[in-house]
């Protein structure tokens, strides 16, 4: 009782200095860590209970991701039940060294993101800059690659709504002269890249926002806000990195992998 | 909690001279409250305060009713003669799709959640704010700026493609604003989905010591479903309708037959979101009932942990029977039959709520106060339109009454007669706590009977006029079949008497801020935490954080009140009545 009632007199001062920050992303803490005052909010009792709400509120975010991207998920099933054919002939067009040089890529900056939650977690300041800088590298090649392999279907007009839909006819002879049988339906060819670039257009935003907040935390980091006793910020961030790369390493597959055989 | 405390708590309104143990002290800063604690819009517009949250909330979605409500009246007018003359078709067409967007999007899934949900749950679990007060704000102003997509898009000319924006039309032929509403769909969903994640963290990790699971409010286990529904249901939503609104820009075949597209996946994805939806607007209500109920019975709420339970059932059920909704189409037999049976099923939970309100009801001592008279409106109107729900789940009868104004009176009567109701009994139950003064309970009863008799007779002839064969969202009907402008006008009349039983509360709700009475921290005798702190309450709810030691109806049993002038210790109702003994 005695620490909430100390907590109470506190109120005015800590709401304030919270009054003079923004959020930059949807992790309600990395603002307060600059403080000097530890980043406990006026309405927790304490940082354990805080901590405890924050998980379960980055947890449960991931649960809402799991869904919205089960619809498109629904979407890819159902239309590859319909034109399996057409699904796999899309499939070959893409360029699988970007795909797999990308998975690559994506579980290095896995490794070191759970690099940086560790050196957070027993305070080594310098090594945990360190890691999410390189977690924010690997985040932006990988872009960048997604970027390069973008502009290659753009320039063969592959992407949804193209005027006309085509895809690399080098691919087309290729399937045709391996099957020994015509292209799919170049409509249906389409509508697996609708799915494509939904999906992973939808994967690039959140490696953006995961990149922004890698930032915001580096910042932070750098000034020496996390602790072993509050370091809540990076472990939910790489919650959500591991996320991305998880929604990653079931896209592979399944955009990538279909038409090798 | 002493046994003196506990008579304290217990005693009845209108108990004079009554000393109560959870009003402020005089020492505690008295007068602050946090609706005068700051004034600038400021204040308002940037508050963090899920309580002042709220209050954005209930003006925001007061006024998105008044505007659906607007509509609805152009709807009725129309249809009082059989002829389209007031608005073409083509007008009536936005018109009542216009009127869904709005009330459904804008109106009934904040409703309940965002307003009282939003204003009550830390205050009854005794915590100090949501979890995550910042995420709060942002989800009300993600609301407005999804709302002020939508309402733009009808300033420009409107959608016409209903609000469930089937597809093709909505997404190759129809000519109308179908873009811009749909991301303003999309924003407002993420509204939702932050309050529903907001809730289950708030009641997972907030609660004051002593708050067990099954200590909590019956609003709050409500709450809690209802948040599970919006986290899992809204993101298939957003999605859903960005996929129609990418097919209506790029022209891509994703759900158009023409393109090689499937509508009925469209369906599928929709209804999946928006079955459950009708459980985010009905749960709510439900938690407001199992509250009112048992203060003015002054009972326990009979089977607690059931009505708990059934409230997850109801979430857990609300997402397997979607397909009821597509038995017309070409969804296979064999998955239109586990629908059917499945959509029985979730039709018993509801009964176990129905069958414990009335439990409760069962030899309490019932005042009929103007919250109570909204409740048990809603315990008759949610019981038809629940057993009409079932006589639709039954695949030959809605193959018959399929799109006709059957359906049209089954959800009216569903979240009008039931989430609407609730939510004017819960306004009216916890106005004094959220603004500190009485309505005039007068007017409160006129105004509940005057809502009751508008409603039915609004929407019982819907029934009639469905099982008669009159389609849903025509803007005429057949001159011949006199049967049928009889009963339009029937409905036009009532929808008449409604508006006017809605605009009374309106009236007097806003007079009360001003000429209410003072009201005390704990007007109705209840046992929930927020009636434990000041009406209204301080901007950190609790002066010190309460420790509960108590379940959440603790009602004395009649027979031990002292009530002073109703019952002495000789006249006690005869216990053998109780067991049959
Ligand atoms: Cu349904």
């Amino acid at each position: 009782m005695a620490t909430r009632v100390e907590d109470s007199t506190l109120i005015p001062a800590v709401h304030d200095t919270h009054a003079n920050h923004r959020v930059a992303h949807h992790d309600p803490h990395t603002e307060d860590a600059s403080g000097h005052h530890p980043a406990l909010q006026h309405h927790f009792d304490n940082l354990e209970q805080q901590r405890d709400a924050t998980t379960l509120g980055m947890w449960t975010f991931l649960v809402t991701e799991i869904m919205f991207f089960g619809g498109l998920f629904m979407a890819y099933t159902v239309y590859r039940v319909f034109n399996p054919e057409a699904f796999e002939a899309a499939s070959r067009v893409l360029e699988i060294k970007y795909g797999a040089i990308n998975t690559a890529v994506l579980i290095a900056s896995s490794l070191t993101m759970a690099m940086a939650v560790y050196f957070s977690q027993i305070g080594n300041r310098k090594l945990l800059v360190a890691f999410l800088g390189l977690t924010m590298i690997l985040g932006t090649a990988f872009l960048g690659i997604k970027a390069i392999e973008y502009s290659h279907k753009f320039a063969h007009n592959t992407y949804p709504g193209a005027v006309p839909f085509e895809v690399d006819h080098h691919v087309v002879e290729e399937y045709e002269r391996e099957k020994g049988r015509p292209f799919p339906d170049i409509n249906r060819v389409q509508m697996f890249y609708v799915i494509y670039y939904g999906m992973t257009g939808i994967h690039a935003l959140h490696m953006v926002i995961g990149i922004i907040a890698l930032g915001f935390l580096t910042f932070y980091g750098y000034r020496g806000a996390y602790s072993p006793e509050y370091n809540s910020p990076v472990e939910l961030t790489g919650l959500y990195w591991h996320f991305v790369d998880i929604v990653w390493i079931f896209l592979f597959p399944l955009l990538y992998l279909i038409g090798r055989h | 909690m002493s046994a003196i405390d506990r008579t304290a708590r217990d005693m009845p309104p209108a108990t004079p001279g009554v000393k109560r143990i959870a009003e402020p002290r005089a020492d505690e800063r008295p007068g602050s409250n946090y609706l005068n604690n700051g004034y600038g819009w400021k204040s308002w517009l940037l508050t963090k305060d899920h309580k002042r949250i709220g209050i954005l909330y209930l003006i925001s979605i007061s006024l998105f009713f008044a505007l659906g409500g607007i509509y609805a009246g152009f709807i009725r007018l129309e249809l009082l003669t059989p002829q389209s003359d007031l608005l073409q078709p083509a007008t009536y067409n936005k018109v009542f799709t216009q009127h869904g967007i709005i009330m459904v999007f804008l109106f009934l899934v904040p409703s309940i959640p965002a307003t009282l949900g939003n204003f009550l749950i830390p205050l009854m679990i005794g915590a100090k704010d949501l979890a995550f007060p910042r995420i709060n704000l942002l989800s009300w102003y993600l609301l407005i700026i999804g709302a002020v997509f939508a309402l733009g898009a009808m300033m420009y000319g409107g959608v016409d493609t209903g609000w469930t924006f089937y597809t093709p039309f909505s997404s190759t032929y129809s000519n109308t604003y179908v873009t811009a509403t749909g991301i303003g769909i999309f924003v407002a969903g993420f509204s939702s989905i932050l309050t529903g994640l907001n809730f289950i963290v708030t009641i997972h990790t907030m609660r004051a010591p002593g708050m067990t699971w099954f200590r909590m409010p019956l609003f709050v286990w409500a709450h809690y479903a209802t948040s599970l529904i919006m986290i899992l249901g809204t993101p298939v939503l957003a999605i859903t309708i960005s996929l129609m609104a990418f097919e209506r820009v790029t022209r891509v075949g994703i759900f158009d037959p023409a393109l090689g597209g499937d509508p009925i996946l469209f369906q599928h994805l929709f209804w999946f979101y928006s079955h459950p939806a009708v459980y985010i607007m009905l749960l709510p209500g439900m938690g407001i009932i199992s509250e009112i109920i048992s203060t003015f019975s002054r009972k326990n709420i009979f089977g607690y942990k059931f009505v708990a339970f059934s409230s997850i059932a109801i979430a857990v059920f609300g997402f397997l029977v979607w397909g009821h909704h597509m038995f017309t189409t070409g969804q296979s037999v064999y998955a239109g039959l586990v629908f059917s049976f499945i959509s029985y099923a979730v039709a018993v939970p509801s009964a176990i709520k129905v069958f414990n309100w009335s439990a409760t009801l069962f030899r309490g001592s019932i005042s009929y106060d103007t919250p109570m008279l909204y409740a048990l409106g809603f315990l008759g109107l949610f019981t038809l339109g629940g057993m009409t729900g079932v006589f639709l789940a039954a695949i030959g009868l809605d193959v018959h009454v399929h799109d006709t104004y059957f359906v049209v009176a089954h959800f009216h009567y569903i979240m009008v007669g039931g989430t609407l109701l609730a939510y004017l009994g819960g306004l009216h139950y916890w106005w004094p706590k959220m603004f500190g003064r009485m309505y005039p309970e007068g007017w409160g009863r006129f105004s509940a009977l005057v809502v009751f008799v508008g409603f039915n007779l609004t929407f019982f002839p819907q029934f009639l006029l469905g099982y008669l064969g009159m389609p849903r969202r025509y803007a005429a009907y057949p001159v011949d079949i006199p049967a049928f402008q009889v009963l339009h006008i029937l409905s036009t009349a009532g929808a008449t008497i409604l508006g006017a039983g809605l605009v009374i509360p309106l009236i007097y709700l806003i007079w009360s801020l001003i000429g209410g009475p003072k009201a005390a921290g704990d007007p109705w005798m209840a046992t929930g935490l927020e009636w434990r702190t000041a009406s209204p309450p301080p901007t950190e709810n609790f002066h010190e954080t309460p420790v509960v030691t108590w379940n959440a109806y603790e009602y004395a049993p009649q027979e031990d009140m002292e009530v002073i002038g109703k019952t002495s210790p000789d006249d006690k109702p005869d216990r053998s009545s109780y067991s049959g003994a």
